[in-house]
């Protein structure tokens, strides 16, 4: 199988919205027929980053490749670029405004969420350019 | 425990998925931080929560959840319950809060994971 590429556009208006392209890339690779396993954690790892992309940066994109032994995820924004990436790494650590922590999310455990589920994962940050996160999530045929 | 003998147990309303009521639910998650239930992967297929939004449905979409029930009397709008229904995902609302809900099902033999 060649590389399957998949775009989408995060809107930063509509919070109900964030989650439509995990939900989707989700449908893609069952449909695919990757394991379970994996699937969840690309779905975890992806939305953990839309939400993120919606809550700080006013949205951005998300780039998936799909191969069959990894997929990556990239998400880029034009956000405010994040200051500390060590602290903003810290379990529990978040500047999220109350309303998105009424909404479930702004706990301090997105970037932690996703450093957890992926097997390769980056961060670079320019304070007042944006975000690019890079995630790969290593397939393990057989789960 | 199928989704039928939740409903019973905690007096709760069905307010989508009667073609899941027979789904198996081998355990449960009970939590209002959306972030939390995404950070514990394990196989659980009912999220208990007072949280109503869309992102709640999604979230259980993500983990792969059969079932939602809605805590203290809430209930999510028409547009969330639209999503759960897309997603095949059961929906119902109890007016017990939290704690009592999680306790009835434990006492019921609802593991917390399998």
């Amino acid at each position: 199988m060649d590389a399957l590429k998949l775009h989408y556009d995060v809107d930063g208006e509509d919070f109900s919205a964030a989650g439509e392209a995990s939900s989707n890339v989700k449908k893609v690779l069952r449909q695919l027929g990757f394991p379970q396993e994996a699937i969840r954690r690309t779905a975890i790892c992806m939305y953990e980053g839309e939400i993120n992309v919606v809550i700080h940066a006013g949205g951005g994109f998300a780039d998936v490749t799909v191969e069959p032994e990894r997929i990556t995820i990239v998400l880029t924004d034009h956000g405010p670029g994040i200051p500390d990436v060590e602290k903003a790494m810290s379990e529990g650590w978040s500047t999220a405004p109350t309303k998105v922590r009424e909404l479930g999310f702004g706990a301090g455990m997105g970037l932690p969420n996703m450093k957890r589920y992926s097997d390769e994962f980056r961060i670079d940050t320019t304070v007042g350019v944006g975000t690019t996160v890079t995630m790969t999530v290593n397939v393990t045929q057989g789960q | 425990m199928r989704v039928r003998d939740i409903k019973e147990i905690l007096e709760a309303e069905l307010l989508c998925g009667e073609e899941l009521l027979d789904t198996e639910v081998l355990s449960a998650c009970g939590s209002d931080l959306m972030s939390d239930v995404l950070a514990f992967v394990k196989e659980q297929s009912l999220l208990l929560t007072g949280l109503v939004n869309p992102q709640v449905v999604r979230t259980a979409d993500m983990m792969d959840m059969r079932c939602i029930v809605f805590v203290r009397g809430k209930r999510p709008d028409e547009g969330t319950l639209a999503l759960a229904r897309d997603r095949g995902i059961a929906v119902m609302s109890t007016g017990l809060r939290m704690y009592s809900a999680c306790g009835k099902l434990y006492a019921a033999g609802l593991a917390s994971e399998v």
